[in-house]
């Protein structure tokens, strides 16, 4: 017989959303509720296997009562809470939101992302054409920038770090949502290879020093590339496919099937294409890994193809 | 934890800096910013093997430290000259020619934040000596680091500081109104002592404390609530409340922080009062800990106020030696409670109530997401009292005089008095104290008006996070609720002036480069917002225009209201207010604006 664990009972809450009455267990956040009622807000930096970062501030609805808008990520369902997603205020936040991000990054491997631009009717290019990619952002000084001239946007496009062998880092593409930091910090790995540094516009995800990484106290277990909203993070076998041309997920399968290294009994998804693995990924929902895997399970796989 | 550290080593002089600095305290990662600071102040920037050894010392991982310390703008984490000149670019000295500052700096060491040389210089935000506008701090790293503020400053005078390096003067601090009798919270800046308990004492210091021990903790948040006390940081909540909601919760124990991180451009008030009164806070607190249960206190002071530092310091330790800081305090059976001073770094999103327990607990300094609220899980996860050093300052008094006589003072909605910070084109700049309900025209009045021959043009009330307000509205009252009904906000308490040489372009984009540099980067609104700003300001001030044509006011308009309803904090939420009032109350950038006609 299988145990399952189904979890204390919870008490309903229920609150008002776009509306209509609703009712969601305790402790449920307003984006759970929306999601279990149908309504679809967009959101980046949320995470299913993370504490919400409240960073990247797509999510932003209409609480009655509340001066400023309250990130639906975070923000627990209260009784009687009136909500609403689909006010003026909210859809303004969230295009303008989305303008800015993409105004400054490069977002082409978001997933989703096209859609709510159109969808928002955003159009990040009034803000000026794009500044020139910089090779410095990794040493700026807090509380200092030069003075721009107005005449094009700054942006966060850099040269990608290539320093290793299984990860690319393209921070030109980063949102700075926290994920990776909080999957190889406290939250997961306990690793504490990398921080979120400098600050304001400069802010950026960083080892110590900005070290290359095979100096840092990474391990390698990709679980930081498995939670990245936006590609920043790859894995090499991706990018480099990506760069030549070859990675189309549309001819690629995943199969679900057990770790063999060691007895803990990780779930890996393999994503195969063309008769061969391209990436290791493992299901957020696993009990076991929650989305998680060690180097040996990420990468440890080239001996299968060895024909 | 299993943590991987650093191959690099530390100096003798890096070794030596951080051991001192965390001497005779559990290892803990609450010490990491003093011992940045320790190694920063010896060494003057923490190179890799500093930092790791800080690392091993504290158990923290060196990418979570260097993250930290990355944050701060007094550190550096590449090797500069030992002598750093911070000049002040901010809105009072940017009024009082700080441009004639950094063009003799540049002249003398070449472009700001030079790495070689024996003197580096920097451009500062706000130095909190707006009184004395322009100024400058010269810092030395060394055994003991020193510090010496130039203000005001002629631009030979601080060459030569800098070439020399600096030196101690004590340059007494003094407050306008000094003698004109009613006084309340200023009556002992510049009369007394402030290195001196006894001078406190026979000044009425510490009867407010005595009466709070008769009265018991319930007794005096009563008397603090009936009061109607509101919080003088800005945004004006009551205090009776924010301490009965602390001393209710269950959980133990309770901390208290002095927000002493005073960074708003054109606000000195804090400075003026510790550096004037450093005991008055030291009582304030304490009997802030008392009514609202606290054991240990921690006073956020701002990285660029070393006099203050040394006198609270002082302060500190004479009450302690005379029974009115430790154990037992004034002979009350059980009462327990020190004050442990934390140093910011440069970093004005600290003010921020939930960011200085961030930077306090060793953590870069964003903001929290509230709910919860301080009073419920605040530093160290704990129920925490987090108030600003003005609002503190009249914890004794309302416990002297009593709640009622205290609230006969102001209006009926704004009880007490209130100190304001004149700076900018004013013929005497300094801290003024006014009960509420004063006029702004009354106060103006009492700095002198503008310089004679000139026009006032606006005033900046509130600080950059605050708004202009026009000649024509001198009859606002200085109430909370005047200012809010009037759609403007007393703020911190600046009141900026601009006469019409003021070249109020110039100003309106020192203010977005403030808000800028000073965004900490955790949310999309604030982070890229401030800069689309930014930009934005330099297009209209400058008449430019992109190619795409569009329209550069309803960018700022747009981007600014979704700063203010999606940023996290209150910085990101006020950061376009001045900007906006300057377009909406003084008619501004309407077309591009010229420099002022005699700048």
């Amino acid at each position: 017989m299988t145990a399952i664990d189904i979890g204390l009972p919870r008490r309903l809450v229920e609150f008002e959303l776009d509306g209509e009455p609703v009712r969601v267990p305790e402790n449920a956040t307003i984006l759970d509720a929306c999601t279990a009622a149908g309504t679809k807000i967009p959101t980046l930096c949320q995470g299913d296997t993370l504490q919400p970062a409240n960073a990247c501030r797509v999510c932003m609805v209409e609480v009655e009562g509340s001066r400023t808008l309250v990130p639906s990520c975070s923000r627990k369902v209260e009784p009687g809470m009136v909500v609403r997603t689909d006010t003026e205020r909210t859809k303004t936040s969230r295009k303008v939101v989305l303008e800015l991000l993409a105004s400054a990054t490069d977002l082409s491997t978001t997933p989703e992302v096209k859609g709510w631009l159109e969808e928002t009717g955003a159009e990040p290019e009034r803000f000026g054409p794009p500044a020139p990619p910089s090779d410095d952002r990794d040493h700026r000084q807090p509380g200092e920038h030069e003075v721009p001239d107005g005449m094009t946007a700054a942006t966060v496009r850099q040269p990608v770090k290539v320093d290793n062998d299984l990860y690319v880092r393209d921070y030109g593409k980063c949102i700075l949502c926290y994920k990776c930091v909080d999957a190889c910090g406290d939250q997961w790995q306990n690793s504490f290879a990398i921080t979120v540094a400098g600050r304001g516009f400069d802010a950026r995800i960083s080892t110590e020093f900005a070290n290359p990484l095979p100096e840092s106290a990474c391990v390698y277990c990709g679980n930081c590339v498995e939670v990245c909203p936006t590609g920043a993070l790859s894995f090499k076998a991706e990018h480099d496919r990506r760069e030549n041309g070859t990675w189309d997920e549309e001819r690629q399968t995943e199969t679900t099937t057990i770790c063999t290294f060691c007895g803990v009994g990780c779930n890996l998804t393999l994503h195969v294409q063309d008769n061969e693995i391209v990436k290791v990924t493992s299901p957020h929902d696993s009990s076991v890994t929650h989305g998680n895997l060690c180097i040996k399970g990420r990468f440890g796989w080239q001996h299968v193809q060895n024909r | 934890m299993d943590l991987q550290f650093l191959s690099s080593t530390p100096t003798d002089d890096e070794r030596a800096a951080v051991d001192a600095a965390v001497a005779g305290q559990a290892p803990s990662r609450d010490l990491l910013l003093p011992a940045l600071h320790a190694v920063n102040d010896r060494v003057g920037w923490i190179s890799q093997g500093a930092l790791n050894h800080i690392c091993r010392t504290l158990e923290v991982p060196p990418a979570d430290a260097y993250g930290v310390a990355s944050f701060y703008s007094l550190f550096s984490l590449v090797e500069r000259p030992k002598r750093v000149v911070h000049a002040c670019v901010d809105l009072a000295c940017k009024v009082n020619g700080a441009e004639r500052l950094t063009d003799a700096l540049t002249d003398a060491f070449g472009p700001a934040s030079g790495k070689t040389g024996d003197v580096t210089w920097l451009r500062s935000p706000c130095l909190g000596v707006c009184e004395r506008a322009p100024a400058a701090l010269v810092f030395q790293a060394g055994e003991p680091a020193t510090e010496q503020l130039l203000a005001p400053v002629a631009s030979e005078a601080l060459v030569e500081v800098a070439t020399l390096g600096p030196s101690t003067v004590d340059v007494p601090t003094l407050v306008p109104q000094q003698g004109d009798g009613g006084l309340r919270l200023l009556k002992r800046i510049g009369v007394v002592d402030p290195t001196s308990l006894d001078d406190y004492r026979a000044t009425g210091g510490y009867s407010g404390l005595r009466n709070a021990l008769l009265l018991g903790p319930v007794g005096v948040i009563r008397e603090v609530s009936d009061s109607k006390l509101m919080g003088r940081g800005g945004a004006a909540f009551p205090t009776g409340r924010k301490w009965d909601a602390t001393a209710r919760q269950p959980v133990r124990p309770h901390y208290l922080v002095c927000n002493a991180d005073e960074s708003e451009p054109g606000t000195f008030k804090d400075r003026v009062l510790i550096e004037g009164d450093p005991f008055a806070l030291v009582e304030a607190m304490t009997i802030t800990a008392f009514a609202t249960g606290c054991a240990k206190g921690y006073l956020y002071l701002r990285g660029e106020y070393p006099k203050a530092l040394h006198l609270l310091e002082n302060a500190i330790a004479k009450a302690r030696e005379r029974g009115f800081l430790g154990e037992n305090i004034m002979g009350h059976q059980g009462f327990s409670f020190d004050i442990e001073i934390r140093r910011g770094a440069g970093a004005y999103i600290c003010g921020e109530e939930t960011a200085i327990f961030n930077s306090i607990e060793g953590f870069r300094g964003e903001p929290r997401s509230k709910p919860p609220f301080p009073v419920e899980q605040g530093l160290f996860g704990k129920p925490t009292v987090v108030n600003n050093v003005e609002t503190l300052v009249n914890i004794p008094l309302i416990l002297t005089e009593g709640c009622e006589a205290y609230a006969r003072i102001g209006t009926a909605g704004s009880s007490g008095s209130k100190l304001f910070c004149l700076s900018g084109n004013v013929r005497r700049p300094g801290v003024y104290e006014v009960p509420f309900g004063a006029t702004l025209g009354e106060l103006l009045e009492l700095a002198g008006g503008v310089p004679e021959g000139r026009e006032l043009r606006a005033i900046l009330l509130g600080g950059a996070a605050g708004g202009f307000v026009r000649p024509d509205e001198l009859d606002l009252k200085l109430t909370m609720e005047d200012a809010r009904a009037a759609g403007t906000t007393l703020g911190s308490g600046v009141v900026l002036v601009l006469d019409d040489t003021a070249d109020l372009g110039g100003f309106l984009l020192r203010i977005a480069a403030f808000f800028r540099d000073e965004s900490c980067g955790q949310c999309v609104p604030c982070r890229i917002g401030t800069v689309r700003q930014e930009e934005a300001l330099h297009r209209v001030v400058g008449g430019k225009k992109l190619s795409t044509g569009g329209d550069d006011l309803l960018v700022l308009r747009e981007v600014g209201q979704v700063m203010r309803d999606s940023s996290i904090c209150g910085l990101g939420q006020t950061a376009w207010n001045a900007i906006e009032s300057a377009i909406d109350r003084l008619g501004a950038l309407e077309k591009p604006l010229e420099r002022g006609k005699r700048a």
